[in-house]
């Protein structure tokens, strides 16, 4: 029998013209773990995808122990004993622990066929529940209603259901992104177990100690691309982050200025219960303050609570030397502050809505005679910014959801434009939006910056963040862990910062 | 391609309801000889006035993604609260439309600050309203009917200007002032908005709040337009009165557009809709279909109406 329980070779992936995943190759042995690691974006996703089958790869072979997945999907993956322990957890609350790990395979548990095998009988499932957790060498009740668990306790419960499911390949997404160090503890000891019983895991996170402490073999992915797989033994910290970030920034961002206007925002001191602490910084007038930092270090949290979305506990926002109390975000854009966010689709617009009616939201007090909206000032000033922004539409009346994500992301900005802010958060303001789009939105972040304008600018894309801003304000866990300036930063820099 | 052809989809489920209505009544015309005659036209526009007026009001709540189930126990509170101060030679006729209409949008309002304080879905708030409502009528005619009410007050339900039916002027002028709302006033504009994305609603600086209140306050004072006409044209305050109501007008604001999920929907739909429930009703009678087929042919009608306007949406 090979050393080698899975095998992938040569997986490619395109999601309309953009590659995703290009020729990634990678394997794993039995009772190893392996860790896979790259930059939000690099790949990672859907190559887990892929292998549970809940993408389709377009060219490439998924070998387990010799026999070819290509094709499946995720069910049957499932039964050939691939399991996936998902970062968001697959739950259903209101059911037992026990009935969670046997869901969809009740007939299976209860051990009998025919008619009597859709009768259910939970105390079989229990039995086997206790058994397996036992065996897991966790105290969990599995009788117990899923919602009243922690956590890391339905995390144990999803691997107890890998485990009965024959796994013999888990991956794990992010285990430990919400779990606290004495649970981190538990699951590395399962996690040996599980290695000493010869199963394979794929294990990502984003933290660098737990990748050195638990992995045997890291594999690094970049822009879809196999970079590739060395020892643990034989890596360090510095040279896994240029593995993960080497690459060279594009000629795509326009020059910066020397903007140093009239200081606009400033904050001292925010805090906000569990999210971020102590959290100061300032902003000029043309300038582009960057927020780096990981995915929950709290970055869109501090954007939230500057516009007004979230409340916070500690400090002070003061805007021109004014400490302002903001609680909602109409207080925010009257007080001259706009957000772009990250949730296009969730907070950005409203899909059924046209194009200028999404614009005005914001600003329709400009364009109203009494109660009634003037309508000819309010196409006006839609046909302005569509013309300024270069957006394309075929008309003011197109609805939003019929756009690109490029141009949904102007229309965004278009609407904050209008309400006449001078302090601007703009929070991934390229996620989702393809090559050429980006570069149109650099140059227009950069125009209003040059035009006074003071912008934050959040990126989890450190090219961006390095091309675009002045100043980078480094965030790790809810800290503030770095103010770096345009002239000291590298990537490796941010990225030592970013995982302190 | 595919944005192309659903948005024409969209266009022709939009449109449907019209062309569907146009031809039933062209069929109407040829098959039943008294259908397409003024006195029948007048009959109609009489019957759809308070279920039409109904549905204008619980068509700005479903547009801002709410529903409202109070509507028909606020026509039996209002029409009691109006038939009090109607009768002969005590108050102005002023009076009891005032304390009617007051009375209504004060039902709305309670149900608009309950909805945006406790956060407790309209659909609950609503119904427990509806009980409510049901009770105060009760209580406020001691489980009575209120008659003896003064002609000037009788001429509102059942009256005529120049041969038409009063209560299809107030229909024509309620339809004009909410169709002007919706489509011309900042406030409609914001309801679109916050059922569309309320989330994203509040992002753009819109108190979402204020935007609910006056969509509840607004759907009481049309129900209570709708239970004076009741009472007028019965020419008795009845505790009883305008059970069930709520569901028609519900029918007739999803027969013509508006979806149950918010966002869209428009007055004319919504007039069309309470038409066409009106004409079928009328025409089933002309042809002398008994009215528990009447219903089957209704709820075929509301399910085929919301099929249609789902083809017409893939997004």
């Amino acid at each position: 029998m090979s050393d080698f329980i899975l095998k992938v070779k040569g997986l490619s992936k395109s999601f309309s013209g953009v590659k995703a995943l290009d020729n990634v190759s990678f394997e794993l042995k039995r009772g190893e773990v392996h860790a896979l690691m790259g930059e939000n974006g690099a790949g990672k996703s859907t190559f887990m995808k892929s292998l549970i089958g809940l993408v389709t790869p377009d060219t490439g072979e998924i070998l387990l122990e010799g026999k070819s997945l290509t094709g499946n999907d995720v069910n049957e993956t499932l039964k050939k004993g691939i399991s996936m322990i998902h970062q968001e957890i697959l739950i259903v609350p209101e059911l037992t622990v026990a009935q969670n790990i046997f869901l969809g395979r009740e007939k299976e548990a209860s051990g009998k066929s025919g008619l009597l095998a859709g009768w259910l009988n939970d105390s079989v499932i229990n039995t086997k529940a206790e058994q397996l957790l036992t065996g897991m060498g966790v105290n969990i009740a599995p009788k117990a209603k899923m919602k009243y668990l922690s956590v890391a306790q339905m995390q144990m419960v999803e691997i107890a259901k890998a485990i009965s499911n024959n796994a013999r390949v888990i991956i794990m997404d992010e285990p430990t992104s919400a779990i606290s160090d004495k649970e981190v503890a538990v699951l590395f000891r399962i996690i040996r177990d599980l290695k000493a019983k010869g199963v394979g895991i794929i294990y990502i996170s984003h933290k660098m100690d737990e990748i050195f402490e638990i992995s045997d073999t890291i594999t690094v992915l970049r822009d879809g691309k196999y970079i590739g797989t060395k020892s643990a033994f034989d890596l360090d910290r510095s040279s896994l982050i240029s593995m993960m970030v080497g690459r060279e920034i594009d000629q795509m961002f326009p020059e910066p200025s020397q903007g140093n206007g009239e200081e606009l925002l400033s904050v001292e001191n925010l805090g906000s219960n569990g999210k971020f602490s102590n959290i100061s910084f300032k902003v000029r007038a043309g300038e582009i303050l960057g927020l780096a930092g990981l995915m929950g270090a709290g970055r869109t949290e501090i954007a939230r609570t500057i516009f007004g979305l979230d409340s916070f506990d500690e400090g002070q926002i003061q805007i021109k030397n004014d400490a302002v109390r903001i609680r909602t975000p109409r207080e925010a854009i009257r007080k001259g502050i706009g957000y772009v966010s990250e949730d296009r689709k969730g907070l950005g617009f409203i899909p059924r809505m046209s194009v200028k009616d999404n614009m005005t939201l914001s600003s329709i007090g400009n364009h109203r005679k009494g109660a009634f909206i003037d309508q000819r000032s309010e196409q006006s000033a839609t046909e302005r910014m569509i013309a300024d922004l270069r957006i394309k539409t075929s008309g003011t009346h197109q609805k939003v959801t019929y756009l690109s994500g490029g141009n949904q992301q102007k229309v965004v900005i278009g609407k904050v434009l209008l309400a006449s802010p001078e302090i601007i958060i703009l929070d991934e303001p390229t996620r989702g939006v393809d090559v050429g789009a980006k570069f149109e939105i650099y140059k227009l972040i950069r125009n209003l910056a040059d035009q006074g304008i003071a912008i934050i600018m959040i990126s989890s894309e450190l090219p961006e963040i390095l091309g675009m801003s002045d100043r980078i304000l480094v965030l790790s866990k809810g800290k503030q862990t770095a103010m770096l300036s345009r002239a000291e930063a590298t990537q490796e820099l941010i990225m030592k910062y970013a995982v302190a | 391609m595919n944005t192309i052809s659903s948005s024409r989809f969209g266009k022709l489920g939009q449109y449907g309801i019209f062309l569907a209505f146009i031809l039933i009544c062209i069929v109407l015309a040829l098959s039943t000889p008294k259908f397409f005659t003024v006195s029948n036209l007048l009959i109609i526009g009489n019957q759809v006035s308070i279920n039409a007026l109904l549905a204008f009001g619980v068509t700005f709540v479903i547009i801002t993604g709410g529903i409202d189930l109070s509507l028909g126990s606020m026509v039996a509170v209002t029409g009691v609260v109006a038939a009090t101060f109607a009768h002969p030679d005590t108050f102005p006729l002023l009076v009891p439309l005032f304390a009617g209409l007051a009375a209504g949008s004060a039902i709305g309002a309670f149900n608009g600050l309950v909805i945006t304080k406790s956060k407790v879905p309209p659909f609950i708030v609503t119904l427990g309203t509806m009980t409510i409502g049901r009770g105060l009528a009760l209580i406020l005619s001691k489980g009575r009917p209120i008659s003896n009410l003064s002609d000037a007050f009788n001429f509102i339900g059942g009256g005529n200007v120049f041969g038409i039916p009063f209560p299809i002027i107030i229909l024509i002028i309620a339809f004009v002032i909410c169709s002007v709302i919706l489509n011309k006033t900042v406030l409609g504009r914001y309801m679109y908005a916050v059922g569309g994305n309320e989330p994203a609603a509040r992002a753009s600086g819109i108190r979402v709040s204020n935007v609910k209140m006056w969509v509840y306050t607004i759907c009481g004072l049309l129900s209570a337009l709708g239970g004076i006409l009741l009472t007028s044209r019965i020419t008795t305050g009845q505790p009883n009165a305008g059970a069930g109501f709520e569901l028609d007008a519900i029918a007739a604001a999803i027969i013509g557009g508006t979806s149950t999920s918010g966002g869209t929907g428009t007055m004319t739909g919504t007039l069309i809709g309470a038409l066409l429930i009106g004409v079928i009703s009328n025409s089933l009678d002309l042809l002398n279909v008994t009215s528990y087929y009447q219903q089957v042919v209704m709820g075929v009608i509301i399910i085929g109406a919301v099929v249609l306007d789902g083809l017409g949406r893939k997004d």
